[in-house]
């Protein structure tokens, strides 16, 4: 089966420090992989390079077959790759409803149509108001995004994703800095897109029960390189995941 | 020892909304209190009010015998309290150096200050003299939660400190923690994650909707699963 | 140190290179349109000189903005300021201005500009006070104030000085120039261009030597947290306030050395440059007004000798051109 989403020996130096070694990575529909590793040892970026936002000095990422390397982040999304961010990326002064509108208009391919008023794209809204109402955000369509709890925010720039209608999803650390009561909330839509098949998803997270209830598979980077790639229980519990990831003191157990 | 922290009444007002609405807890001289609630309940208002970033609309703010609540941010900074926000706030143009060294109120780095900081967080000395812009997420963290710890403060209000921590270093954090604990420090922590509000935490207050609705012992709340459930939403045993 | 945690020290912050490159990719693009290389040299000197004077009433500017987020529409003021405090020295001291010696007229030269550096570094510090922090955090009531302010300046200078032009002559030994084969540079050009990377080199010595420089960079990014660390903003504010009003005072200086005559329409003249260098070079930083200034002098000059009809338009076309390839100018300050 062609991979959704590969990558072939990705490389990126940054002056004299490699940031990404010579990853290689498939990742298949139907999969969902967590992606783990210490903090800097490249899991952001190595999804900015797959994503597009920053440029390899070396390797390739291909799309369903599909060399994208030279391709810009807009067209690898217009390619069917989703990506949401570290730091919450929404447009805070519009409102709920106006953030997805801008993806489903940026998924129908409408840019620059000044003789329309936005009403008349019913198409469009109800698409909005749909995928709105899959996050349970719809009764909060018209506030502004700034004035949305944080986990709110994060709901929504998983809903403004589904609008898009990748069929790869990436999520960087969905659940940081959400309360005990929201955390299940994103859980439950990650796991919803799981559930259909089609979906390729990929999860940068810390938190182990997350990645345990979710991840069908994980892979670990540590210093840019990849230093595991399985399935969760033989990975977590594989010894450099315990010792040097979850601190657990060789002899012990997490 | 250090001094306890007690708020009275404090209201804090941001353009139209009434967000802490008459704040009443202490944190007591040398302990650690634990700031617990569900996001938007007014946890980082509460600590930007402390620190005088934000000014109170009404009430009081003490830390000791000194009042707080008409002091400028820096005035607050100068009476020895050390302040991580939520959102780090780490300068990126500044190499981790001098993020660290603008920390150093009282001048020059300690060497053997900075030798047991990097302890807890190597990747802080590895990083050393390069842009602090350059660090990921959970070393900036590390870098804002060292830059508040880099001298010894009279009072610690931290927030969210293990936010994009891998799991290895929560646990150094929590050693740090402990460590400065043992120093006598009163430290105000918030935080979502319920391993280090239980091994850090000697009291709990916790918030909801600019008021505290609970206030006692962490050991207590541990122990009670129906209490975590009513005030926080879930059994937080079974978070990490 | 665990098998995961192996890393060496990392070396230290690399330059980005590529937006100080521009002025040089400018010079040489007009080059052979330009075919003589005397003509080429004489254009690229004075581009220079005329780089390091913007550079020098800049730079306090962009400081000013990137740490207060103020919009000084007053700054010309201090321009003008020195131009005109430059005669208030050079007036009494005519002998040594007059006289054949190299070492009186520099000392009458750097006796001008110091004094013009000092008489705008005071009135910094009263409009600032007066003006200015009435209005920190409202820029429209910025941009209304300082301008109002900047029109009382101009007006009182007309009322002390007289409303004519004022004739200023150079010292002798500076008038003239060098000649190098062909081409000829003039020697008070070259003094320009000296006393110009002289305050460039200083700032910043200042800015990443020393700890008030370090403060000054930290504020530009986020000045709360600077405050939140213990340090009074607002004092270091005010002391950056009066530094780059001093600045632009010694810029109005020699510029108006440069002119042989002064008039308080210099300062509205430079404002608008100076906005347009702060804003191609990156609102906050240092090293980008540096760069935008030769960048934009030179593109003047060129553009002034090659297509003299687009020399007006020329420095708003090399503020878009950069903007559409660094929409937020050459080096931008992170948290901007």
């Amino acid at each position: 089966m062609t991979p959704s989403l590969e990558t072939r020996d990705l490389t990126i130096r940054f002056g004299g420090h490699v940031a990404v070694d010579h990853v290689s990575c498939a990742f298949f529909p139907g999969e969902l992989t967590a992606i783990v590793g210490p903090n800097g040892a490249g899991k952001t970026t190595y999804f900015n390079l797959m994503s597009g936002q920053l440029a390899a000095s070396d390797g390739a990422v291909l799309i369903g077959g599909v060399d994208v390397t030279p391709l810009s982040a807009p067209k690898r999304t217009r390619l069917g790759l989703g990506r949401a961010f570290q730091l919450t990326n929404l447009f805070p002064r519009l409102s709920v409803g106006e953030n997805v509108r801008l993806a489903t208009q940026a998924k129908a391919g409408v840019h620059y149509d000044m003789r329309r008023p936005w009403r008349a794209s019913h198409d469009l809204v109800e698409r909005a108001d749909a995928v709105l109402a899959s996050v349970g955000l719809l009764d909060k369509r018209d506030a502004p995004a700034a004035a949305l709890p944080h986990g709110d925010q994060r709901k929504l720039e998983v809903a403004m994703m589904m609008a898009l209608e990748p069929s790869i999803f990436m999520f960087d650390e969905p659940t940081a800095g959400m309360s005990v009561d929201e955390v299940p909330v994103i859980l439950g839509l990650i796991a919803r897109l799981k559930a259909d098949k089609s979906k390729t998803i990929l999860l940068v997270e810390h938190k182990m029960d997350v990645v345990r209830s979710l991840a069908d598979r994980i892979i670990v980077l540590a210093d840019g390189r990849l230093a595991a790639d399985g399935e969760p229980a033989a990975v977590i519990a594989s010894p450099i995941v315990q010792e040097a990831y979850l601190g657990v003191a060789p002899g012990a157990r997490a | 020892m250090s001094a306890a922290l007690t708020l009275q009444g404090v209201h804090t007002h941001i353009g139209r909304y009434h967000i802490l609405q008459g704040v009443d807890f202490d944190a007591p001289a040398g302990r650690t209190t634990m700031l617990l609630g569900r996001n938007g309940a007014g946890k980082t208002t509460t600590l930007r009010t402390i620190m005088g970033l934000w000014r109170a609309s009404k009430g009081r703010i003490a830390l000791g015998a000194t009042a707080l609540e008409k002091l400028a941010a820096s005035d607050v900074a100068r009476l020895g309290v050390g302040y991580a926000p939520e959102t780090m706030a780490v300068f990126s143009d500044l190499t981790v150096k001098e993020n660290l060294v603008l920390g150093a109120r009282q001048g020059a780095l300690d060497d053997a200050r900075l030798a047991w900081i990097f302890g807890f967080f190597p990747a802080l000395k590895k990083f050393w003299l390069s842009r602090a812009g350059a660090l990921s997420g959970g070393q900036k963290q590390m870098l804002s939660i060292a830059r508040a710890i880099v001298e010894p403060r009279e009072l610690l209000l931290i927030d969210e400190p293990t936010k994009g921590l891998a799991p290895a270093i929560v646990g150094a954090l929590i050693a740090c923690l402990n460590e400065i604990k043992a120093t006598g420090v009163t430290i105000l922590l918030v935080e979502q994650n319920f391993r280090v509000a239980r091994e850090v935490g000697d009291e709990v207050r916790v918030m909801d909707n600019g008021l505290i609705v609970h206030r006692g012992p962490m050991a207590a709340l541990a122990a009670d699963e129906a209490l975590q459930n009513r005030l926080l939403g879930l059994s937080l045993a079974s978070h990490q | 140190m665990s098998a995961l945690d192996a890393g060496a020290a990392l070396p230290r912050r690399r330059l980005d290179v590529l937006p100080a490159l521009t002025p040089l990719a400018v010079a040489l693009v007009a080059a052979p349109f330009i075919g003589s290389l005397s003509t080429f040299v004489t254009l690229t000197a004075a581009g220079l000189a005329m780089g390091m004077l913007i550079f020098t009433m800049a730079s306090g500017l962009t400081l000013v903005f990137g740490m207060m987020d103020v919009l000084n529409f007053g700054h010309g003021a201090f321009i003008a300021l020195g131009a005109y405090a430059a005669t208030l020295a050079l007036a009494p001291l005519a002998s040594w201005s007059s006289a054949d010696s190299l070492v009186l007229n520099l000392a009458v030269f750097v006796l001008a500009i110091i004094v013009a550096a000092l008489i705008c570094g005071v009135f910094g510090w009263v409009f600032e006070r007066l003006i200015v922090k009435p209005v920190y955090g409202q820029h429209l009531k910025q941009i209304l104030a300082t301008i109002g302010g900047s029109i009382i300046a101009e007006q009182l200078l007309y009322a002390v000085f007289g409303p004519a032009q004022i004739p200023l002559a150079l010292p002798k030994t500076l008038e003239g120039s060098f000649v190098f084969g062909q081409a000829a540079v003039e020697k008070y050009r070259l003094l320009a261009t000296c006393v110009g990377l002289l305050v460039f080199a200083a700032e910043m010595l200042i800015l990443n030597r020393t700890r008030i420089g370090l403060l000054i960079r930290a504020g530009v990014e986020n000045r709360e947290m600077v405050e939140a660390l213990g340090y009074r903003v607002d004092r270091l504010f005010v002391a950056v306030f009066m530094a780059g009003s001093a600045l632009a005072g010694l810029g109005g200086a020699m510029m108006a050395l440069y002119r042989g005559q002064v008039h308080a329409t210099i300062g509205g003249e430079f404002l608008v440059l100076c906005f347009i260098v702060i804003i191609i070079g990156g609102l906050g930083s240092v090293g980008g007004s540096f760069v935008a200034s030769i960048l934009v002098a030179l593109i003047a000059n060129y553009t002034g000798f090659l297509a003299p009809k687009l020399a007006l338009v020329s420095n708003i076309l090399a503020m878009v051109a950069v903007l559409l390839w660094r929409p937020r100018g050459l080096y931008p300050v992170s948290g901007r």
